[in-house]
This record gives C-alpha cells, structure tokens and sequence, in this order.
C-alpha cells in the first residue's frame, strides 16, 4: 500500500454541547478506499468535512499529503490559515456532496470547468478539453449544455463526480452519494465510483450501501457515537464482525 | 327510498364519446363584463367630451422643451439614486452578513437609521448641510488638513437631491439584497468552497446570479418607486418633472393638463423599466425552470 494520503488524529468536534466525534484517527494510504459505515448520527458526515475543513475541529488535526490542512506549523504554534489559503488546499481535495449540490445556472459544462478555470487558474480550452474526457468518463457526453434541472438525480450526481475529478485531487470523499436517489438510479452512481476505484483514486465514502462496502471498499470503518468502534478489510468487519455495536448495526442494514 | 327516477346512465353497449357536450353556461359572468364594460365606457367618454381635461394644452406641452429636460432631470436622479442605492446596498448587505459582529451591526443601525427618517426629512438636511458643515477637509483624521473645500461649492441642490436619495435608497437595497443572498441554497457556497472557488468568484459567480432571481422583482419594485419618488425632490426646487409642471401651471393655472402631462411621462417611462425588467429577469432565469423553452408574461 502507498503512503499516507489522508492522516486524521484525535478528531474532536462538538456542536454546542452535543459532542459528535469523540477522538477519531483514520489514516487513508494512496489509491486506498475506505468506505465509512455507521448509525445516522454517529458522525460519519461530520468526520467527512473535517477533512476538507468544513468544519473546524476543535481539537486533533488532519493532514493531506503531509500538509497540515487549516493550519501552519511554525515551531511550536499552529497559525490559522487565512481563507484564500484553505481554499486553495481545498482544490487538491474532491468532495461530493449527498445533494449533489450542482450550480443549477450554469449548463453541466460550465459546472465542471469552473474550479479548474477560476481556483486552478487552467486555460479555459484546456479545462473544457478535461471537462468533455470527464464527462465522456461517467457517461455524460452528449449533455455538457444541459442545465442541472434537466438532468435525474443519478446524472447530476455523475456531473458532481466530473466537477469534483477536474480539480485533479488527491483524494476524493463522498459524502452519502447515493441516499438522495431514486432506487433505480444508485446503480448508475454506484458503477462510476466502483470504476473510480478501480483506477486507484484515493477515496473516503461514507454510505449505507453495505454492497458496494463488502465490492470496493479496502478497509471499511465502522464509525458510532463519534468514536472508530471497529475497522479492517471488508472480510473481517462485515463477515466476522467483533464488535456487538457493528452486528447489532449489520444485523439491521443486511 | 325517494331517489327520483333518473334514467340510467347508459346503456351498456351505448357509445359516450359520440355524443355532443354541451358547456356550461355562466350567465353572471356575462353580468360582470357588460356593468365593467359600462364603466370603462363612461370614463373614456368623460376623458374625451369632459372639457376639463383641456387636451390642447396637454398636447402643447407633453413635448415642450421645458418639460423634456425635467424628464432629463428626473431620469438622471433615478439613475444616480439607483447606482449608489444599490452599490452601497450590496456593501451594506455583505456587511450585514459578516460574521464580524461590528460590521454587521453599522450596517444594521445604518439601515435602521435610513429607514427611520422620512425621505423630505433626509432631503432638506442634505440641502442645509453647508449650515452644519461649513469647510469639508481632507487630511490626517484630527490632525493636520491638507485641502479643503467649501461644502455649498461641493454639494450643490442636485447633488443633495442625489446623495438624499441614493443613501435612503441603500438602506432598503440593503435589505432586498440580503433577502436574495440568504435565499440562495446554502448547499451552493459549500458547493463553492469545496471546490476552492475564490471568496469574490464564489460571490459573483455562484451566489449574487441565484439571488438575482428574488432580487429582481423587488428591486424594480424599487427603481419604479424611486423613479416616481423623484417627485419629492421637488422641495428643494430641483428642476425635475413634477416641480416643472408646477412652475408651469403656477404660471397658466392649467392644473389639470400639465398634472396628466406628468402622469402620462410618468406611466410611459415606469412601462419601459418594467419591458427591462422582463429582459433582464429572463436573463437570470437561465436554468431556472425544467421546460426549456416556453417564457411567459405570467410566470
């Protein structure tokens, strides 16, 4: 396995006087995908946007390829980065969204060559070039002058994929990309993030598609009460569960 | 049981869809129409026979040149009021959506405070400010001066007419900008800073062209308003179109005429910024709707 991509350490975050992650560590090697699993409320999406900073953590760190992402190290003190900064880190992290989030003004083009254009700052020709393989890529490449609205639930989210692609990130994190679909459109979803894995992107997947956990996942994580209760290859956690909390929770979703 | 005897409906092998349909008939509606058409009639028949109206002289000074340059005037108030209105009112609404606690709070009071005092109020300070504020100077803040002017030099009448106006204007900008902003789907400025996208690009990219979409009809709401609002401006004796067909009619005593030559250049020019109006909202309802082509006047 490659090296560390992704490095969370003692992840703490509360909201108010809820406390959602409770001391999390994951580490995510390069071309690894782990695939989160967990009861809805266990913190699963949370610790998802800590890692593109989202959300601040209130206590532990994330770092992406080495770097500390919202802060700086300088001897013994972390510096908040200012915001341009963390946006600019932001483009070497693909995030997708459960609402897939598209920009509903702008053709399916636009939305894709956007970041890479404006954040990257790409040639326009060349980005469009990127835009056109990307989108040919999850299937969608006679729809770039479509508007989001015209498009299923399963389209836009493969449109989501192609934009959050174009920034060329080191890692990629999906965030339920699946649960805001018709039934008969996770599949199609399901397919371009298994084709994904294949290729030896580096991703994070939180879901509840246990399936796809036990087909793609390499490591799976099973996340409750803001803590990592149990995790290891697919094998091991969704066959040979240890944990009575990941039984308790496999018995129900299986 | 007292059910009268209808005839059953059909027939079993009796064939429905040959059969003519007979509309239903609304014999008050017809009532409706002619006593509304009875109206309409009598009013136009008074706007044409009534002597009082006096079309002549309306027709004499619809055009004049005097009344030309006070429709020159009024459109140059609108458009001044409308350009500071609005850029202040962007600023004062990102303001008040910051997280910083005091530049959200000097855009509250700001607007609080322009929302509070009356327009004339506002307009007749504006015209007496050199009373105030002899000398405006510019230079080190309660230090030394380095140039200085006189303020009746610097603010004249129009220019009081125009500051009155555009900072009033701002105030309720403001707000109808940051009803657009807040109802733009917060999924979209995550969207946006997940991508990287930069803070400005995020803005006018991403959130202000979504936003135009219920920022439109309020804003021309206001841009008609102020655009008739002008009228106000004529206390402090700026030559726009109401103070010129008052100054006329104070001279001929032809009320009646001149009051419908304002009307008349008022309703003319509010129809040709509601014709922009439609334009620009079809512009920014690219992507808006799932049928593609069909945009109509009622949506």
């Amino acid at each position: 396995m490659g090296e560390v991509m992704v490095d969370l350490r003692g992840i703490h975050k509360s909201f108010g006087s809820t406390e959602v992650l409770r001391g999390v560590d994951l580490e995510v090697h390069a071309g690894e995908v782990v695939v989160v699993l967990g009861p809805s409320g266990s913190g699963k999406s949370t610790l998802l946007r800590t890692i593109n900073h989202l959300e601040k953590v209130d206590r532990g760190y994330v770092s992406i390829d080495g770097e500390l992402v919202g802060y700086r190290r300088s001897g013994d003190k972390l510096y908040e980065l200012r915001e341009r900064e963390i946006l600019k880190q932001r483009t070497h992290i693909g995030f997708v969204f459960q609402n897939f989030n598209l920009f509903p003004h702008l053709t399916v083009l636009e939305n894709v060559v956007e970041a890479p254009v404006s954040a990257q700052r790409r040639p326009v020709a060349e980005a469009r070039a990127d835009a056109r393989a990307l989108l040919s890529r999850v299937g969608l490449a006679d729809r770039e002058d479509a508007y989001p609205r015209h498009l299923s639930g399963g389209q836009q989210q493969r449109v989501a994929i192609a934009r959050a692609l174009a920034l060329r990130p080191k890692v990629l994190l999906f965030d339920e990309p699946t649960s805001a679909l018709d039934p008969e459109l996770v599949g199609e979803v399901l397919d371009v993030i298994k084709d994904l894995a294949r290729s030896g992107t580096t991703m994070v997947v939180v879901t509840h598609e246990v399936g796809f956990a036990r087909e793609v996942a390499d490591t799976v994580v099973f996340l409750d009460g803001g803590v990592v209760v149990e995790q290891g290859p697919p094998s091991q956690v969704l066959e040979d569960p240890q944990h009575p909390r990941t039984r308790a929770f496999l018995s129900k979703v299986l | 049981m007292s059910v009268s005897a209808q005839p059953r409906l059909r027939a079993p092998d009796d064939d429905l869809s040959k059969l003519k349909v007979v509309p239903a008939r609304h014999p008050w509606r017809w009532v409706g129409v002619i006593v509304v058409l009875v109206l309409v009639a009598q009013f136009v028949n008074g706007l044409i026979t009534n002597p009082g109206w006096d079309w002549p002289t309306f027709a004499q000074y619809f055009t004049a040149q005097s009344i030309l340059r006070a429709v020159g005037v009024t459109l140059e108030l609108t458009l001044y009021g409308t350009a500071i209105g609005f850029l202040l009112g962007i600023v004062l609404a990102l303001m008040r959506l910051s997280r910083s606690r005091f530049l959200s709070g000097v855009a509250w009071t700001y607007i609080w405070a322009f929302r509070s005092i009356p327009l004339i109020v506002q307009l007749l300070f504006w015209f007496n400010i050199a009373y105030l504020y002899q000398e405006l100077e510019v230079g080190i803040p309660f230090g030394p001066s380095f140039f200085g002017f006189e303020t009746k030099d610097l603010i004249s009448p129009m220019g009081a007419a125009v500051l009155g106006l555009g900072l009033h204007q701002a105030a309720y900008a403001a707000e109808i900008v940051r009803s657009g902003i807040i109802s733009v789907d917060h999924g979209q400025l995550e969207a946006a800073a997940a991508l990287g996208l930069p803070k400005g690009r995020q803005f006018r990219r991403i959130i202000l062209p979504q936003a135009m979409r219920s920022i439109l009809p309020n804003a021309a709401n206001e841009v008609i308003s102020l655009f008739k609002g002008t009228s106000i401006v004529s206390v402090v004796a700026i030559g726009e179109l109401f103070y010129q067909v008052q100054v006329v009619y104070g001279r001929n005593a032809r009320v009646v005429a001149l009051l419908m030559v304002a009307t008349i250049w008022y309703i003319v020019l509010t129809t040709l910024l509601s014709i922009v109006q439609f334009y620009v909202e079809k512009h920014y309802a690219k992507g808006a709707t799932r049928d593609k082509g069909g945009w109509k006047w009622a949506r």
